[in-house]
């Protein structure tokens, strides 16, 4: 594709775009799927032909809108009408109402203008409002232009630069500077040189990144060529989980879409950049998420990690210099192209730039995929945009970071979301899972059940990790038992600390977080296990043992 | 955070424990700490060998980081400043030691490999005298299967030694790991009983280093097999590493 | 839902070998393709048996025990033929908080086995899985490929009553 063809093609969508009076995005995404949102589809489109409104009502099959809650989701441009629970049979008069005599069906619309009032979307930028599945949909709202400026306008220092300057920090949860790690990529001695995209979102209860991908996969694929041309590598991966068949069908699909556009592959704008993408699979293992695990998987071996130095920026992939960052991450890089690092830093705080995306579960009114800004405070998630706890209910704990995720409590809630700040109070800001749990909810329980899902998960190379953790896991079960006494909760907290430190991985060094948070904030819960042999949630203790108690 | 690569046979000067001492670029902490005569505990790491630094009996601090380094596979760097003895990095030996006998039913009393046995040695030496945690009595099969060799994996302890002395230096990979954390096993080919093993060479390398009495020869003190064989082997080695 | 019509087969030469071959040689014997490789054997056959692993260590000339040590690390290789009919339970954080362990623990204790486990006669499988991603609509259940949002364990072991009565119907 030359330059010219890529403006004339947006100049083309856009107006195509125009020419429609509505346009209605029916929510395709794993969320809604499950309940019927393909049926809803084609009934929107069968409704409109009906009704003969064809020509002025554009019906789009989307992504994630974000309120997964109220699936199907259907939402209606201009205006963003939202409809919630769209069912087959109220499509016809949504149609007749809404589009034919232009009056939204008030009762159906989803009431709570809370939950978008905070978001800021930056990376979600075009979810739910264009087709992931066509290109043509993504060039219309300026994709692929950042490519563009990148490649004839900026040199690859230059994009470096403009990234660093921006401030933006590696989404996966370390937040390593990525202009600082694109640069070390860029400055490594050998080719060729990789550039892996990492969606291996094994979190329970994190669908950020599997959102992403669905709805806008061509933000990802831009991202990567984009930070292939700064470092100098000809080739990329998705190392995407294969536990999501609509993300790995959705890039399967996008990759070859760029690529017939000759967005990927030789020659790219007719310069002198080629660069190829290749999808990789994971197969349920959550360990693959690691850095050096996932480069293990990716050379088709066990996805154990292995200790750093050598960094993968200067032996990765088959022992050459190796860019990984997570899809968010690339995500964010167009957008700072084309808008500039400047506009970037000027989003979140000090430090910590742009936004974050989050999956809000849990015992919350409002659960979805959000994107908040960075430094907007836990309190503002849980209760402006969550909408607080169900009714009758109370705020007990929200963690933050997926499993390995520290538990807050009430008074923390005006914890500012950054990085340094949730670190502080032993959360992590991790891929992007905030859990609400309510007084129903047993924290010695919780913390067992996240300590099993890392026994689970650890690979099992070195010893704190395998051997300690399980350990962990029994003193914990035991304590839902009515076993342990008062001397194990300094047993505990000194096996966690040779955990958290001697650990080889991320995994094993953040494992114990959960437990330690839950011992730091809730230590009366552990107290009222052992002593009064009580649970406080009502939780533990039955039919003489936890939930989880099947021997 | 990354080291610039400068070369690969570079000079370079650290202290371990306060004594100055120099050091090719690249060994390891531990390879440098034992030329100079410096002892730092060790289980997994087997010399002639890669390093897999799993077992984290090894570990150091460096100054200027809050983390502990498995020192056998933590490369030096010029101006380094390592400690290798401290009551923190005993503290976390200890539980390296402990975690590892309470994982499988380590009872020394009836293991071959009493008074042979590295990871006794280790928990004597660390003055490991009880467990703090619960033990795990597995119960895995016995391998006998084989005329000379045995495996008991109730005895093993994941170090991989037999792995990778199976794999860079006998060239079969005969054993692997399955399954994975803590339902990790060694296994032979595709979990066939060892005489079924169509790869092994019965070479004997593999229970000659193992540190443990998880794989054993029939009929032979440990000791006996342990002292003499592995010296050959590591010298066997070393005189590859230098045709080569 | 009638039977997936799988049956091991032994690795005579059929069609599925014949494609299996064929993604061996699309990935050029590459021993990295490992992964790829078990994902679509496991694909045509359903499971990996030992003379699929056998087979595929022999063309990409690793070691048996490499091959079999990757495939078990990975969750989602199956080394055991799975059950006619297949339950899987979503056990991610949202699913766990609302539930989902109710509704394990309700369909082992119905049907006499384990999660991870198939019933003696073969007709049924109970999965956990790790987070579906469907979280909003915790807890989440599949039952043939059809999942059950907010769903309750009486819910659940209806459905799973209905698919085995079908089942049975059909088969006579």
């Amino acid at each position: 594709m030359k330059p010219d063809e890529l403006r004339n093609l947006a100049q083309r969508e856009a107006e195509l775009r125009k020419s429609y009076r509505y346009r209605i995005n029916v929510c395709c995404s794993s969320g809604c799927m499950p309940f019927g949102a393909l049926k809803v589809l084609s009934a929107f489109k069968d409704a409109v032909k009906e009704l003969g409104v064809e020509e002025e009502c554009y019906v789009a099959r989307t992504g994630c809108i974000g309120t997964c809650s109220i699936a199907p989701a259907v939402l209606v441009e201009p205006g963003d009408y939202l409809y919630q629970n769209v069912t087959t049979d109220k499509v016809k008069e949504i149609v007749k109402e809404h589009i034919v005599n232009g009056r939204p069906v008030k009762e159906m619309l989803y009431g709570n203008e809370a939950y978008f009032k905070k978001q800021l979307r930056i990376v979600l930028r075009n979810a739910g409002k264009i087709d992931p599945l066509r290109i043509e949909d993504y060039i219309a709202v300026g994709g692929y232009y950042a490519l563009l400026k990148a490649l004839t306008r900026m040199t690859p220092e230059g994009v470096i630069e403009e990234v660093a300057l921006s401030g933006l920090k590696g989404r996966g949860g370390a937040g390593f500077l990525t202009g600082l790690k694109w640069r070390y990529v860029a400055r490594a001695t050998g080719s060729p040189k990789y550039v892996i995209a990492n969606l291996d979102e094994g979190d329970p209860g994190v669908f950020a990144n599997r959102t992403l991908a669905e709805a806008d996969p061509h933000a990802i694929i831009e991202g990567m060529a984009i930070a292939a041309y700064a470092v100098g590598a000809s080739k990329g991966y998705i190392y995407v989980r294969s536990e999501y068949p609509l993300a790995v069908e959705t890039l399967k699909k996008a990759i070859e879409a760029a690529r017939s556009m000759g967005f990927l592959g030789e020659k790219i704008f007719e310069t002198v950049f080629s660069f190829d993408i290749e999808l990789r699979l994971g197969a349920g293992a959550f360990v693959a998420g690691e850095e050096t695990a996932i480069l293990a998987s990716i050379e088709g071996r066990r996805a154990m990690p292995r200790p750093r130095p050598p960094y993968p920026a200067h032996s990765g992939l088959w022992g050459k210099p190796t860019l990984i960052n997570n899809v968010e991450t690339f995500a964010n890089v167009p957008v700072i192209l084309l808008k500039g690092s400047e506009w970037f830093a000027s989003i979140g705080v000090k430090n910590c730039t742009g936004t974050k995306c989050f999956s809000l579960t849990g015992k919350v009114n409002n659960p979805g995929l959000i994107e908040v800004p960075m430094g907007i405070t836990l309190g503002e998630v849980v209760f402006e945009i969550g909408g607080g706890v169900p009714p009758g209910r109370k705020f007990k704990a929200v963690q933050v970071g997926g499993p390995s995720g520290g538990f807050l409590p009430e008074n923390l809630l005006n914890l500012p979301i950054d990085y340094e700040s949730l670190n502080k109070a032993g959360a992590i800001m991790g891929s992007g899972g905030i859990v609400v749990l309510d007084d129903t909810s047993c924290m010695v329980d919780t913390a067992k059940f996240f300590t099993e899902f890392c026994v689970d998960e650890s690979c099992g190379k070195c010893v704190p990790c395998r051997a300690g953790l399980y350990k962990l896991y029994k003193i914990l079960d035991g304590f839902t038992r009515g076993k342990g006494s008062l001397e194990d909760l300094n047993k505990v907290e000194e096996l966690c600390e040779f955990i958290k430190e001697a650990s080889l991985c991320g995994l094993g060094q953040t494992a114990p977080n959960p437990t330690l948070t839950t011992l730091k904030y809730f230590r009366d819960e552990y107290i009222a296990h052992i002593v009064e042999k009580k649970c406080p949630a009502g939780k533990c203790f039955k039919n003489g043992g936890g939930e989880s108690g099947v021997e | 955070m990354v080291e610039e690569n400068q070369g690969l046979s570079k000079m370079i000067e650290l202290t371990i424990d306060d004594k100055k001492v120099v050091a090719k670029e690249g060994d390891s902490i531990l390879k440098v700490a034992r030329e100079n005569k410096i002892y730092i505990p060790a289980l997994c790491y087997l010399e002639g060998v890669s390093s897999f630094g799993g077992c984290r009996v090894c570990v150091v601090e460096i100054k200027g980081s809050t983390r502990v380094f498995a020192s056998c596979v933590t490369p030096v760097s010029e101006g380094m400043e390592v400690i290798t003895d401290s009551e923190r990095l005993r503290r976390y030996r200890k539980w390296a030691i402990e975690l590892l006998l309470a994982e499988r039913p380590h009872v020394c009393s009836v293991c071959v490999a009493n008074g042979s046995c590295e990871l006794q040695q280790l928990a004597t030496e660390l003055g490991v005298d009880h467990l703090r945690v619960e033990r795990e009595w597995t119960n895995y099969e016995l391998d006998l299967t084989h005329e000379r060799f045995a495996y008991d994996p109730n005895r093993c302890i994941l170090c991989t030694r037999c792995i990778r002395v199976c794999d860079e230096i006998e060239g079969v990979h005969t054993i692997d790991l399955m399954f994975r954390g803590k339902n990790s096993k060694v296994i032979f080919d595709l979990d066939d009983k060892w005489s079924f093993a169509e790869s092994c060479t019965s070479c004997g390398k593999c229970s000659a280093v193992c540190p443990v009495g998880a794989l054993y020869v029939k009929g032979k003190p440990h000791s006996e097999v342990k002292k003499k064989e592995l010296v050959s082997f590591v010298i066997s080695r070393r005189i590859e590493k230098t045709i080569g | 839902m009638p039977d997936t019509g799988f049956q091991q087969v032994g690795l005579k030469v059929d069609r599925r070998l014949t494609l299996l071959e064929n993604a061996i040689k699309k990935h050029q014997y590459k021993k990295d393709a490992l992964l790829e490789i078990l994902h679509t054997a496991q694909e045509l056959y359903g499971y990996l048996d030992r003379s699929l692993l056998t087979y595929i260590s022999k063309l990409l000339r690793l070691p048996p025990s490499h091959v079999y040590g990757v495939a078990t690390f990975y969750n989602l290789f199956k080394l055991k033929k799975p059950g006619a009919h297949v339950v899987t339970v979503c056990m991610g954080t949202a699913c766990y908080v609302k539930g989902a362990e109710e509704i394990v623990s309700t369909i082992e204790k119905e049907f006499n086995f384990k999660r991870g486990e198939t019933t003696e006669d073969g007709r049924l499988s109970l999965f956990v899985t790790r987070c579906i991603g469907a979280c909003a609509m915790a807890p989440n259940a599949i039952v043939d490929g059809e999942t059950i949002g907010k769903a309750t364990p009486e819910e659940v072991l209806k459905k799973i009553r209905t698919i085995l009565e079908a089942a049975k119907v059909e088969a006579r």
